[in-house]
């Protein structure tokens, strides 16, 4: 079989030293996207346990998927759940979850408590679609941008140029680095278009580097006019799977003239972060389940 | 936070925009019935909060339904902002 070089890596995770039994409030988010699924599990408003892996032809099965592997042996069920919320893409086919919330507030929300309450802008590099979103302190959006019309710009665009070149999708930041002087950037509206420019420049003799530098540098400038049109406030974020890409982070820096705050966790879960954190919000509210399970 | 619901064209970008920060603190919502064409509905939010957002199905034709209220001279103030107490409604054409 042929190697998928677009094939991030999938993985859950769990807090060794939070013992969930000792908590009073356990919600969870699930951000089902278009390309990656996200389940968070948080205790008391701390996180305890993520999961992160790609969407499959389902979405119900996508998030149920997600959350069991987040619980993976921690002894947690879904009835120990307080709330559930719902996100993303696919967040009306959670059957599990108590409320379904846009992932627009849930990438502000998650983004205030991954990167602090000074951040400002967040910019959503997702799967399909990337969003410039302005919030105030508390994580509230007050205002926001979304580019939902084609795979430029996103991380689909770079699983096709990772396919495309022979190069695993987390080498792709590091080598598109790797050039003497910045080359001028392929096509920035349309993936099929770039990635037929990016074929030609191959076979006019472009190196690797030479070519994922281009593209990055297109998806940088496509995403800084989203920035531009909403006006970017320090400080400044990035979420979302391009987030661990160094080559567009630092093309987006350099048009920017800003640095990006450096996330505490997964840039990936903080659509499903920022849910659990409703989740919470809304328990507080007295809004939780009434009959949960006894821990 | 500023929801801009529109449409962009060969002549630029049209946005009606509602400021649900400023909308959330009416309670008459008069501009549901104000709207000749019923464009606009009360939702709760994501933030649980009662606001205005032109209704999902209509957002496509908002060129043309907005158009009667707009004509190219002598335009009147539009009926949704003037019903509007928070001044929370804008059009940017």
């Amino acid at each position: 079989m042929a190697k998928e070089f677009w094939r991030w890596k999938e993985y859950n995770w769990q807090d060794e030293n939070l013992n969930w039994r000792d908590g009073k409030v356990i919600t969870g988010g699930v951000d089902v996207g278009s390309v990656s699924s996200q389940a968070v599990v948080m205790v008391d408003g701390e996180l305890f346990a993520f999961s992160n892996m790609r969407t499959g032809s389902d979405s119900p099965n996508s998030a149920l998927n997600a959350m069991n592997w987040a619980l993976e042996n921690t002894g947690m069920t879904l009835d120990h759940f307080d709330f559930i919320v719902g996100t993303g893409y696919g967040r009306v086919n959670v059957p599990f979850a108590d409320k379904a919330i846009t992932e627009i507030a849930c990438h502000a929300r998650g983004g205030n408590y991954m990167y602090g309450p000074t951040v400002r802008t967040i910019l959503d590099m997702g799967g399909q679609d990337c969003k410039a979103i302005l919030c105030d302190e508390r994580g509230k959006v007050t205002n926001f941008l979304m580019n939902d019309k084609c795979a430029a710009g996103t991380g689909r665009g770079m699983e096709v140029f990772a396919d495309l070149l022979g190069v695993s999708i987390e080498d792709v930041g590091d080598l598109s680095l790797d050039v003497d002087e910045e080359p001028p950037p392929v096509s920035s509206t349309c993936v099929v278009f770039a990635k037929s420019e990016a074929a030609g420049l191959l076979r006019e003799g472009w190196s690797q580097s030479r070519v994922l530098a281009a593209y990055c540098s297109a998806m940088a400038h496509r995403v800084f006019t989203l920035l531009e049109r909403v006006g970017v406030s320090p400080d400044f974020a990035i979420t979302g799977g391009i987030a661990k890409n160094i080559g567009v982070v630092s093309r987006i820096e350099r048009e920017l003239n800003l640095t990006a705050l450096k996330p505490k966790h997964d840039t990936q879960i903080a659509g499903a972060l920022g849910a659990a954190l409703f989740g919470k919000a809304l328990v507080e509210k007295g809004k939780g389940r009434k009959n949960k399970a006894v821990a | 936070m500023k929801a801009n619901y529109g449409y962009m064209d060969g002549s630029g970008e049209y946005y009606i925009t509602i400021d649900t920060d400023k909308c959330m603190e009416c309670s008459e919502h008069f501009c549901v019935k104000a709207c000749p064409a019923g464009l606009f509905r009360i939702i709760e939010d994501d933030y649980e909060d009662m606001v205005a957002e032109i209704i999902p199905n209509k957002r496509q034709a908002i060129k043309y339904d907005c158009a009667p209220c707009k004509p190219l001279e002598d335009r009147p103030e539009l009926p949704c902002m003037a019903a509007c107490t928070p001044q929370a409604i804008e059009h940017s054409w």
